[in-house]
């Protein structure tokens, strides 16, 4: 990591730039107010300082004023908060061919799985120019997946998962921090995250993988855990069910995005699928983070195997 | 006209005979006062205690901050310390400082009342917050409390193994100050008006005083029950905010929002106040855009209550939630902005002196603008993303809190001394203390700003190397600052003894605090005056008697 | 709420001014008044402030317990349905019957009549006293029966059917805890509202003595008044209460 003092952080996703620009934007309007602030006080207290003890004359309040200086910094804000909305839609929207990276934070270190196993700890190794999106959770405290290098940031929450994306332009190593504060060694909450070319990043991936993936691994648990057991007869099947709209026994409709399967298996009364009875119990405190990760895995997995035909 | 020179006394003045202090010398005639003037002192001495410990706090986090590893203290210690900076900055000095102080010692003085609706619930606001900074401050010496002072959940209510609870028993208590306090301002500002002061006629500051007093009454209460909330879940080890067991850590940061944003606004709007009797006086102008500069107040009071989403842009909530509130919080600034332009529209043709309140005040508008223009960075959602949680928010609120609000309360301390205690402040001393907080202040926090965008998150006790330079920096501002905050404590004392001595009108400034003597008598004014013209109506002030109509004490024959 | 008691208001206290016409201070005017009405006005005015900042102080509790009911629909109506709805009716009734007594003796001060008043305060006193009284005996019976947060409730073997879950199952047991959750609100929300009941009862515990001593006028009467305002508010809050925590259906 080039650890040199510098005034600007390294640009190094493809969102980082855009980022940069608007925030040059501010800059430029907040150096245009304050100097035009800083320079009518200035002139204005030299050019009317006290001369004598004599009353000044009143001036007169002046509408057109008033209203200019409401309304053009109004205009102002409009033109920021068009620019950010749009770019923050941006952000917020992960391409749909994302590689998925599941990340739990824990106090008081990362912990983190790529699809086909390979773990790391405080580390992540991604390749260039691939969306990538992560799928984080806590398993304690709230904390905070932050890249400085690539302008994003999202907080990660226990019991429930937060999604971040980015892709990466430039290979190098980066900072990564944990940015909620989380405790005693939250400023020790801190990693790498390290941009390869692709060839280099299969070679590394291959390199660590283990024997099990983690839907084979999920596979396992859904048997352990008695899944299997209703799922297919008194319980929905989960062939094709992840992305897929699913009618709800109130009348609703949601995607069956990783949140949802989340909830399903962990409370499932919140949201009772349409035609089936409520008696799936409450996995809540009986699964451990990592456990959940790989059923939803798993069950993401099945996607594939059913040729997604369930999407609507 | 032969005038004498800026800044000496009007009047060859001498100290009145009887005022508010002379009415009794015993401890037990200050802590069971009911005056208004009193227990405005009284606030006045135990701030300044907090503040200097809040800012000791500060020193020592700055200090550790000089190198990048963490060696001074350990980092649980320093966890503590920001903890215990925030909390006392926040709740037990600025949040009361302008209108527990000024307020309360002001207020009736300035629309004409011999007290506040309410003097026994005052003195009780002064006890409630005494017990609850006590208690506060007393964690501390038990082992204190590591977090934040936001308290997020579940951190403070399973994990922390600190003393959460006695910590938010403190501030509930306290809170309860402040809602006397607002509640106090609201009724005397509705009931207490001389005739004559009409909503229309009266000093800026009184209307900053009224919208500060409503978010008190509204909002603190939702502050008070949501920690006690956090308090019943440690006590009891149930899930009220804990997901582990049902509950929902969000809408804990959405109660504690719905407060403290609101809350950010009581720390502004006195500072607001101030700066408009300041401006005015100091450029013996009517104040530019009155009603507009009034109004602003109350938007501000109202629409600050919409947008405390902004601090939850990453916490997960939802993206439609984000941008209505990101949109909320420009259009909360537009009122700041035109508070800000008239200002500096009231300097045109003034009569304008440099002296030291209204040095303050300069420094005030300059900070305040960046501090502001700084907050629509984190206004704008993509932007914030990436600075949410560094220290470009402590940059930012630095820039308001300590640039804006602590210079308005320093240029306050300045402008209203005579008035207060009868006697002048060093002028000399006092401008260049101004400039030395001044100047400490930017280069304790301007680079804060570089370092939070460049991804130095805050509530770090080491970092990476790569940060030092900066952090050095702001460290050697922090000590420059410091003493620029000690020599005003060491001046100002002195002067209580050696000052010249003031007289009713010093600053020759509009407003009936001026008509009566300095220090004031214990009722205030010899007659309740009657009010025949609109405030800061300086153009016709009539040169002899500065418009006293009603001089009390010495200058009455 | 807060008026000078009229022995403090000795001639020093009325200061040396008001020269020219010195006229006589109206019985229970404090000195930085000009008038009765004034005062009036701003003790009204200030309770009126008070009770806003109450009922957001209420708001946020009723808000979470919302969210909540909201999240977990049939563990709180089965909490909900453990509770003993008949005495939260009874409760109620006494509630109703002691803010009506209230409007009584402040239409006693009103009129100037003393020993209504003191009777009327009395009999408010009491109501609300057996009010408490009945929560109390309430409480005892909850607890009792293990419906209280923490250990008490958790550590305990429920018997079969209590719940409509199999409480030994992972679901019976996600059940209970948010059952429990029911019961932390209904605890909280419920002592807030009995400590606003304890604060009104010795309010009106010392203005019953000094309507006694015959402190209160027809003019005169503010703090009757201001203590009506409060204890009405104290029983719409319960109103509230009843309908949220004993007959949640879901
Ligand atoms: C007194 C205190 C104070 C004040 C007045 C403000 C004022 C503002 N604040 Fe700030 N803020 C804080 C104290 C304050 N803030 C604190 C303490 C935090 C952090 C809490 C924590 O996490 O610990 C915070 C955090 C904070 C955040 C959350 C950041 C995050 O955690 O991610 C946001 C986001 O929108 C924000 C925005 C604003 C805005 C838009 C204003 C506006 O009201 C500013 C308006 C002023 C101006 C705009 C300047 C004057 C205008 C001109 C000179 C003219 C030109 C104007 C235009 C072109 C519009 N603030
Ligand atoms: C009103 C509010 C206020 C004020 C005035 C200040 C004042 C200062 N603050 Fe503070 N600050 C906050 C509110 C405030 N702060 C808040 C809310 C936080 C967030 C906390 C959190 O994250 O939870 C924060 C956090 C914060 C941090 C970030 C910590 C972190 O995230 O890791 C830093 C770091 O530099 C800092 C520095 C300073 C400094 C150098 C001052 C200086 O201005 C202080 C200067 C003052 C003095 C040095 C005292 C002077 C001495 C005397 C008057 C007398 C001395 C007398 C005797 C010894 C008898 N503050
Ligand atoms: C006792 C039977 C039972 C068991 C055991 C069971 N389920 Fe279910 N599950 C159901 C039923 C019935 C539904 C549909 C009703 C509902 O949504 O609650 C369901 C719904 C779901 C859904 C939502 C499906 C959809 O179409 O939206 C998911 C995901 C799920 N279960 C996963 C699991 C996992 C993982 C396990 C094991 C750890 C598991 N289930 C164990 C009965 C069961
Ligand atoms: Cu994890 Cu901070
Ligand atoms: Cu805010």
């Amino acid at each position: 990591m080039d650890q040199g003092f510098r005034l600007f952080p390294k640009e190094a996703s493809t969102i980082a730039p855009q980022v940069d620009l608007l925030y040059f934007f501010l800059v430029a309007v907040t150096a245009f107010f304050t100097l035009l602030i800083f320079v009518a006080i200035v002139y204005l207290a030299l050019r009317y300082r006290r001369k004598s003890e004599a009353m000044p004359p009143e001036t007169k309040t002046d509408l057109r004023l008033e209203l200019s200086w409401t309304i053009i910094p109004f205009l102002i804000t409009l033109v920021m908060f068009g620019w950010s909305t749009r770019l923050f839609l941006k952000m917020s929207t992960p391409p749909k061919n994302a590689m998925e990276i599941h990340v739990i934070g824990k106090q008081w270190m990362w912990k983190i799985e790529h699809p086909n196993g390979a773990r790391e700890i405080n580390e992540l190794h991604i390749p260039v120019g691939r969306p990538v999106r992560l799928i984080m959770s806590s398993q304690d405290v709230i904390h905070s997946f932050f890249i400085p290098a690539f302008r994003v940031k999202q907080d990660v929450l226990p019991g429930r998962f937060s999604s971040l994306w980015f892709e990466a332009t430039t290979p190098g190593e980066y900072h990564l921090f944990c940015a909620e504060y989380c405790g005693t060694d939250h400023s020790r909450m801190t990693g790498r995250i390290v941009v390869m070319e692709p060839a280099k990043f299969e070679a590394w991936l291959a390199g660590v993988a283990p024997d099990e993936t983690p839907a084979k691994q999920g596979e396992k648990l859904f048997t352990t855990y008695g899944c299997m057991a209703c799922h297919g007869e008194r319980g929905p099947t989960m062939a094709g069910l992840y992305g897929s709209t699913v009618s709800l026994a109130d009348g609703s409709k949601v995607v069956a995005d990783e949140q949802y399967l989340r909830e399903s298996i962990v409370n499932p009364a919140a949201k009772v699928v349409a035609g089936f009875e409520p008696i799936m119990p409450a996995f809540q405190g009986q699964l451990s983070e990592e456990q959940i990760v790989r059923l939803i895995a798993y069950i993401k997995s099945l996607r594939t195997a059913a040729g997604g035909e369930a999407n609507p | 006209m032969n005038m004498t020179m800026t800044g000496t006394p009007y009047t060859p003045a001498k100290m009145p005979e009887s005022s508010y202090l002379t009415d009794g010398y015993s401890l037990r005639s200050w802590l069971l006062t009911k005056d208004h003037k009193r227990i405005g002192i009284l606030y006045m001495v135990s701030l300044t205690v907090f503040f200097a410990l809040g800012g000791i706090a500060a020193i020592i986090m700055r200090l550790e901050l000089a190198t990048p590893a963490g060696d001074l203290v350990r980092a649980d210690t320093y966890n503590r310390l920001f903890t215990v900076h925030g909390i006392v900055m926040i709740f037990l000095f600025l949040v009361p400082s302008i209108p527990a102080v000024f307020g309360n010692f002001l207020l009736p003085l300035m629309i004409g009342a011999r007290d506040l609706a309410f003097p026994r619930l005052n003195l009780l606001s002064w006890y409630l917050y005494m017990l609850g900074g006590i208690i506060t401050v007393g964690v501390v010496v038990g082992g204190g409390v590591d977090t934040g002072w936001t308290f997020y959940t579940p951190f403070s209510s399973t994990y922390s193994n600190s003393n959460v609870v006695w910590t938010v028993a403190g501030i509930f208590v306290a809170g309860f100050s402040s809602i006397l306090t607002g509640l106090n301002f609201i009724i005397t500002t509705h009931k207490m008006r001389a005739p004559g002061m009409g909503w229309f006629r009266m000093p800026l500051f009184v209307w900053s005083m009224y919208a500060t007093a409503l978010i008190m009454l509204l909002a603190t209460p939702v502050l008070a029950i949501t920690l006690a909330l956090v308090g019943v879940e440690r006590i009891f080890g149930v899930g009220i905010f804990n997901p582990a067991l049902g509950g929902d850590p969000i809408l804990f940061q959405h109660l504690f929002w719905f407060y403290s944003h609101p809350a950010v606004y009581i720390m502004v709007l006195p500072a607001m106040g101030v700066m408009s009797e300041l401006v005015t006086c100091f450029s013996r102008h009517r104040i530019f855009g009155y009603e507009f500069v009034a109004f602003s107040s109350l938007a501000i009071a109202v629409l600050g209550f919409l947008v405390w989403g902004h601090h939850m842009f990453v916490s997960g909530q939802s993206v439609y939630g984000g941008l209505m509130f990101s949109a909320l919080s420009f259009l909360v600034a537009i009122p700041s902005a035109v508070k800000v332009f008239n200002w500096t529209a009231t300097l045109y043709k003034g009569s304008i002196s440099l002296q030291t309140p209204m040095l303050y005040a300069f420094g005030f508008i300059g900070l305040f603008t960046i501090g502001g223009l700084t907050g629509l960075f984190l206004a704008s959602v993509a932007i914030d993303v990436h600075v949410t949680d560094t220290y470009f928010i402590v940059a930012h609120f630095h820039y308001i809190m300590v640039g804006g609000a602590v210079m308005a309360y320093m240029g306050a301390i300045h402008f209203w001394w005579p008035k207060l205690t009868g006697r002048m402040y060093p002028e000399w001393w006092g401008r260049f203390s101004a400039l030395l907080i001044f100047a400490g202040f930017n280069l304790t926090f301007f680079p804060q700003f570089i370092l939070g965008y460049l991804g130095m998150p805050r509530r770090y006790y080491s970092y990476a190397p790569e940060f030092q330079a900066l952090n050095v920096m702001s460290s050697a501002g922090a000590t420059i600052l410091g003493l620029g905050y000690v020599l005003p404590l060491a001046y100002l004392l002195w002067s209580l003894k050696y000052g010249a001595i003031a007289g009713p009108n010093p600053f020759r400034a509009k407003g009936l605090e001026w008509t009566t003597a300095s220090p004031p008598p214990t009722h205030n004014f010899a007659e309740i005056p009657i009010v025949t013209e609109e405030a800061y109506a300086y153009h016709d002030m009539d040169a002899e008697t500065d418009g006293r109509e009603v001089v009390a004490g010495e200058d009455r024959p | 709420m807060t008026t000078d008691h009229p022995a403090t208001l000795d001639a020093h206290d009325k200061g040396p001014h008001d020269s020219g016409q010195p006229r006589p201070a109206p019985y229970g005017l404090a000195h930085h008044f000009e008038d009765l009405g004034q005062q009036h006005e701003a003790a009204t005015l200030g309770m009126w402030a008070f009770l806003a900042t109450e009922i957001l102080f209420f708001g946020a509790v009723f808000l979470a317990y919302s969210v909540y009911r909201h999240a977990y629909p049939q563990p709180f109506a089965a909490a909900s349905h453990h509770l003993y709805l008949w005495i939260g009716v009874t409760n109620t009734a006494v509630l109703l019957t002691s803010s009506f007594a209230m409007v009584l003796a402040v239409h006693a001060a009103k009129t100037g009549n003393r020993r209504q008043l003191v009777g009327f305060l009395v009999i408010t006193i009491l109501l609300g006293m057996a009010f408490l009284g009945i929560k109390g005996f309430e409480y005892y019976k909850d607890v009792q029966e293990h419906l209280f947060p923490g250990k008490i409730f958790n550590l305990h073997d429920w018997e079969a059917g209590f719940w409509p879950v199999d409480v030994k199952s992972a679901a019976g047991i996600e059940f209970l805890r948010h059952a429990e959750l029911f019961l932390v609100f209904y605890y909280i929300m419920t002592a807030i509202h009995a400590t606003h009941m304890v604060v009104g009862l010795a309010i009106m515990g010392i203005l019953a003595v000094k309507a006694w001593r015959g402190r209160y006028t027809a003019e005169y009467n503010d703090p009757v008044d201001m203590a009506g305002l409060y204890w009405h508010f104290v029983d719409i809050v319960w109103i509230f209460l009843l309908p949220l925590l004993y007959m949640v259906r879901n």
